[in-house]
């Protein structure tokens, strides 16, 4: 019994000295951002490996969920007569959950482990070290562009996700089921608000970006340096990140939108 | 995968979510039917203002012509005071107009329709004045300009929300108390 | 600010633990400007520990560590920084960036630190990867190069900002025995052509008796022994005989630790199911 409640507290110990340490990376990190004013080229081909490549996985969940949302959403409302409203569905469900919250999902599957990857494989193989010796600090020179980079793309994958989506929905609901083009279009635009709907889902994704980024920055950099290690690291990213996706939008849900 | 090709995708991927942003906001949005803040605001008072909300839309004769911009208690006389916008190309509204809220359709959400009505105007006076006989001067010439609404106008007529419970309500005891009367008379 | 002390590096009382590991417990070493200096010892004694104390990446628990008059462990981070740049060290593997190749590489360090225009760091480029004799292996990856040439590299890196001292974390693992060979030379070349000091840390025997003018010997978190080459051979210290000449048993035990022999044979099970189910 005293051993099992000393692992516990073991365990609470070690998880508030990562949570420590990871808060230290993040000031560090944004103490960083100022010098890479300089270094836009840093960004920009950081802005490639996280946001580019993660371009086709995004565009293509994002068709799909986009076409499921306009079926599903058409069976249900042609119960009720309302599959004029299906735009509005589409939309709505799109812009201001799906879109954020399954792109910062694929992010942290996509762009995330392999963040947490390169950088714990750049601890093993001691580049950092390398870097620190040559006085070059590797939180300017590595993470920070990555973070910068992070926080960038999210926003911008997130709209793409829930363009397509919509453009999915469309394909399905005016293409396929026969929904009226006018009312599909006419509809959405008439319940999806610029600032409620479009500029929070926008803010949503931008936390999303920070909190993936950061913790697979963060977990690439703590990796124990052997290959188990940063497989393990890379698995904690999607994980935790995952976790901190699906938690925070319930947090910012309740900001935005509810009337808790 | 030379800087050059780095630097072109990363440019189409700027493009292309920046693309995807401006569809959500023109396209699903209703950014497009802002007209920008321009126009004029107008006040109305009613009993009753339930399930009306800050950015219900106001509409004359079904077009939707402004927004609330604002619900607000007034503590003095026990009214709500609902605040529009009136979009600035919609300036010939006569002062005469009143303002009811209505449902859009059974369960739809709630929003101001404004019905027209004949505001005071300079003619009133111009009747008044000719049927009197007192014909004077250079009044032959003034057209007969009605009043129109103007920023900080107080709509005078005006109807608050119907409450399904409340109309249930006086039906239900209206009901009632015919029975009873029918009781009554059969006694 | 160029100190002429005599001794470059002065490591007093210094004590580093890892937890409950000691690692060090107080030791002094002196290295002299100039020097081939080696550092030798057991596996697991915390060689790649004193260089990275010397670095100032790590902080010891007592004792300090001076570097050209300056005390590691009291610098600030730009005076830290400042301080790395006349320091180079190469990794044990190279710690080659896995994302730019060769040329990019040895360019790193001098794009960082200078404003110079693209031909200077060209020529400079060019002239250190010639003195490693790699300048034709400029646009290969470092996954395209051997062990030893990507060591190559990396002392042409570690010398791009031309330091006063390089310091070699076991620079001859692994080689084959013309890539060593080559290191070797290399390693003695640099040194006398550029006017460094070198501090190789190493369990090479041969290789960094040839070529070291001072040594020391480490184990068990102390000093046991210190000199030249020749005096280290001739010395009486039954740890240093045995280490040198790569005795299988002597004071360090062939055996590590364990119960009696016979009483674990005979003990039949160990307390724990063998972890073959695991695998």
């Amino acid at each position: 019994m005293s051993n099992w409640l000393q692992s516990l507290g073991m365990a609470c110990l070690g998880a508030f000295e990562r949570l420590g340490r990871a808060s230290i990376l993040f000031v560090q990190i944004l103490s960083g951002l100022p010098s890479l004013f300089g270094r836009v080229s840093l960004v920009v081909y950081q802005i490639y490996s996280v946001g580019v490549l993660s371009l086709v996985i995004i565009i293509v969940s994002g068709l799909f969920v986009g076409m499921v949302l306009g079926l599903q959403g058409y069976n249900t409302l042609v119960d009720f007569g309302a599959e004029e409203s299906l735009g509005v569905v589409v939309a709505l469900g799109l812009v201001r959950e799906l879109g954020p919250v399954v792109t910062a999902l694929l992010f942290a599957g996509r762009a995330g482990s392999a963040l947490t990857a390169e950088i714990g494989l750049m601890k093993a193989t001691e580049q950092l070290s390398a870097m620190e010796m040559m006085a070059i600090d590797p939180i300017r020179r590595v993470l920070a562009p990555r973070f910068l980079a992070g926080v960038i793309a999210m926003p911008l994958l997130a709209a793409i996700f829930s363009a397509v989506g919509v453009i999915g929905g469309y394909f399905v609901g005016v293409g396929m089921v026969g929904v009226d083009d006018g009312a599909f279009w006419s509809q959405m635009q008439d319940a999806v608000d610029m600032y409620d709907d479009i500029y929070n889902g926008v803010i949503k994704s931008m936390v999303f970006g920070v909190v993936v980024t950061w913790i697979a920055i963060f977990e690439g950099n703590d990796a124990i340096p052997t290959s188990e290690g940063v497989s393990r690291a890379t698995t904690r990213t999607v994980v935790y990140s995952s976790l901190a996706v699906l938690g925070l939008d319930f947090v910012l849900t309740a900001l935005m939108f509810g009337e808790i | 995968m030379n800087s050059r090709m780095v630097e072109i995708w990363v440019g189409i991927f700027v493009a292309a979510g920046a693309a995807a942003l401006f569809m959500l906001a023109m396209k699903v949005s209703n950014l497009s039917s802002y007209s920008n803040d321009e126009g004029y605001t107008v006040t109305a008072r009613f009993e009753d203002a339930s399930g009306l909300k800050v950015r219900s839309p106001v509409s004359m004769a079904g077009v939707r012509i402004g927004r609330v911009t604002g619900i607000s208690f007034d503590k003095h006389s026990l009214e709500a005071v609902v605040t529009m916008r009136i979009e600035k190309n919609y300036d010939t509204l006569p002062s005469g107009t009143s303002a009811s809220i209505y449902t859009a359709g059974l369960l739809g959400e709630k929003y101001i329709g404004l019905e027209p009505g004949s505001g005071a105007s300079d003619c009133d006076d111009a009747l008044l004045a000719e049927l009197e006989g007192k014909k004077s001067a250079g009044n032959e010439n003034k057209e007969c300009k009605e009043e129109v609404l103007k920023d900080g106008t107080e709509l005078k007529l005006t109807q608050g929300s119907m409450v399904l419970e409340k109309l249930i309500g006086q039906f239900v005891s209206r009901f009632l108390s015919e029975g009873d009367a029918d009781k009554e008379k059969k006694k | 600010m160029q100190n002429n002390d005599d001794i470059i590096i002065k490591v007093r009382n210094l004590s580093f633990a890892r937890g409950n590991r000691v690692i060090f417990d107080d030791i002094d070493l002196d290295i002299k400007r100039g020097s081939v200096t080696g550092i030798m010892g057991p596996s697991g004694t915390g060689k790649t520990t004193l260089l990275r104390l010397i670095g100032g990446q790590l902080q010891p628990t007592a004792g300090t560590v001076e570097v050209d008059g300056e005390c590691v462990q009291q610098l600030n981070r730009s005076e830290l920084y400042r301080l790395r740049k006349r320091m180079g060290m190469l990794f044990q593997n190279g710690a080659l960036l896995t994302d730019m190749n060769v040329f990019d590489n040895v360019a790193f360090p001098l794009r960082e630190h200078t404003q110079l225009p693209e031909q200077i760091i060209r020529d400079l480029v060019l002239m250190k990867l010639e003195s490693v004799g790699l300048r034709g292996a400029r646009k290969l990856m470092p996954s395209e190069l051997s062990g030893g040439m990507a060591r190559r590299v990396a002392l042409a890196r570690a010398i791009a900002l031309d330091p006063m001292m390089i310091m070699y974390d076991e620079p001859f693992t692994g080689q084959d025995p013309i890539s060593m060979g080559v290191l070797v030379r290399l390693i003695r070349l640099l040194n006398d052509a550029l006017g460094l000091t070198s501090i190789i840390v190493s369990h090479d025997i041969q290789e960094t008796l040839s070529i070291a003018d001072d040594v020391y010997l480490l184990s068990g978190g102390k000093v046991v022994g210190h000199g030249t080459t020749e005096e280290l051979n001739n010395s009486k210290s039954e740890w240093a005989q045995q280490f040198l000449k790569g005795l299988p048993d002597g004071p360090v035990p062939f055996h590590y630790s364990a119960a009696d022999y016979a009483d674990d044979l005979l003990a039949g099970v160990d307390d724990k199911p063998a972890a073959g189910e695991a695998v």
